[in-house]
Parts: C-alpha cells; structure tokens; sequence
C-alpha cells in the first residue's frame, strides 16, 4: 500500500514544475504542455485522495478532467494557430495585443 | 511494490524537469508522453485501471499527438529564442513558485487534516465488481446530467475550434 503523503508530495511536485514551465518558458506550446503537466499533477491528488478515502468520486471526477484537458488543448491549439498567422511567432512576449 | 512506486515517481519528476529545460519544444512534448506514462503506471499501483488506461488513450495518444501536429506544423529552426534564460524577474517567478510548493506540501501534511467517512467502495468492493464496471454504472446513474453536460461541452469544442483554425486574416 503506497502511503498518500507520497502521493501527495509527487503531485505537490509535479505541479510546481508545471507552474514554473508556465512563468519561465516562452514558447507558447510549451507553456500550454506545462499546463497539461499540472492538471496531470491534480488528478494524481484526485487518484491518491480517492483510493485513501475508499471512494470512487474522485475518479469520476479525473474523467471529467480529462475531457475538460482535452476540449482546452483543442481550442487552445486552434487559438495558438491563428496567432501564428498573424504573428509568425511563437513567442509568448509577442502576443501583447490585449496588453496596454 | 512500494520501489516500484519510486521508480516510477523519480522517473516522471525527471521527465517533467525535461519538459521544462529541453530547448527544442519536440523534446519537451515527447518528455510530456513519458511523463504520463510513469503517471499511468502509479495509477495502475493505486488500483485505479480505469484512469490509467484513458491516461494513455487521450493524454499520452490523442493529446499529445495533437500538440506534435501542432509543434510540427508550426516549427521554427530558430529555438534559441525560447531557451530557459534566467535573469531577476525569472529569479522572482522561481522563488514564488517555491513559496507555492511550500504552501501546498504545509496543506497536504498538515497532521490535523481530516479525510472525513470512508466512502462506500473500498478496493475489495472495487474488485469484486470491477473498476471499470462500476465506474460506468455510476456514471450512468449518480453523474448522468454531468456526463450529458460534458458531451455538450466537447462538441462546442470541436465546433469552435474547427471555426478559430479556418478563419482566414483578410
């Protein structure tokens, strides 16, 4: 039986990666697969949290998340796509146009 | 059992780490994959099959593939721009980052946290029914309306995104 505080500190881990993929890297694909990295990290909480508390909530709940990664990677990528026709970049920092 | 669950813990932190310093972004998404893969295997240890296998399916399959056409298609020979440059604002980002991480790892080990009534399905029940089984009976009966919500929800998806993507920039 794997104890939870792991689970939870591998999770805990993998999300601050994840958080620092988003604040470091420029490219903007990356910063979205960061973003796919933490999502993983909660439904590892979700998984541990569900198998110590003996309730299937929780996995019902990842199913969820996966869907809801899976529509946000779809529209996300389509976003980014019509970026780089406009931008011919992939560079965070260029896309500005709604900063003032 | 438990080494196993090591093993495959410091290989996704590793993997994840790849994400975050490879240069080029091909590396980084096919360091992703392997990161999923790792996190499959420990869902399979925490007798959750079902989430394993859809973790393989949509994310390390669909997804990722997804994000490759993308890389791919949008490729750039010029990835020095995006290499991880630290100078005092990228310093900030990692010390808040490390504020974060101790906020979250002081939430998870408190030692007066209370995970409240077991629930109704410990992994004996699980067995004896079948993950996946019972999965999709409660999907079918406790979660219906959530369940007929998200399908809605994918489609308006699919609709938009196909609708972002073919616009043309007159």
């Amino acid at each position: 039986m794997i104890p939870i505080s792991h689970v939870l500190v591998l999770s805990a881990l993998l999300f601050s990666i994840g958080v620092l993929g988003v604040m470091l890297r420029r490219n903007v694909i990356v910063v979205f697969m960061s973003i796919e990295l933490m999502l993983n990290a909660v439904n590892l909480s979700f998984v541990g949290f569900a198998r110590t508390m003996d309730d299937m909530t929780g996995v019902i709940f990842i199913f969820f998340i996966i869907v809801v990664a899976a529509a946000e990677a779809v529209v996300g990528l389509s976003i980014i796509l019509s970026i780089y026709r406009t931008r011919k970049t992939l560079n965070i920092d260029e896309f500005n146009l709604l900063k003032w | 059992m438990i080494v196993f669950f090591y093993v495959f813990a410091l290989a996704s932190l590793l993997l994840a780490l790849g994400v975050l310093v490879f240069k080029n972004p091909i590396h980084s998404a096919l360091s992703l994959v392997g990161t999923f893969f790792c996190l499959a295997a420990i869902y399979v240890m925490l007798n959750a099959e079902f989430v394993a296998v859809i973790q393989v399916l949509v994310y390390a399959g669909a997804i990722m593939v997804l994000f490759l056409f993308v890389l791919m298609l949008l490729s750039s020979n010029d990835n020095d721009q995006y290499a991880l440059k630290l100078n005092v604002p990228r310093g900030l980002a990692v010390a808040t980052t490390g504020v974060l991480l101790v906020q979250i790892l002081t939430a998870f080990m408190d030692p007066t946290i209370r995970f409240g009534e077991p629930g109704a399905y410990p992994v004996e029940r699980i067995q004896e029914i079948g993950s996946i089984a019972l999965i999709g009976q409660l999907l079918f009966t406790e979660f219906v309306l959530p369940f007929e919500v998200i399908s809605i929800l994918l489609l308006v998806a699919v609709i938009g995104a196909v609708i972002i993507a073919k616009r043309r920039v007159s």
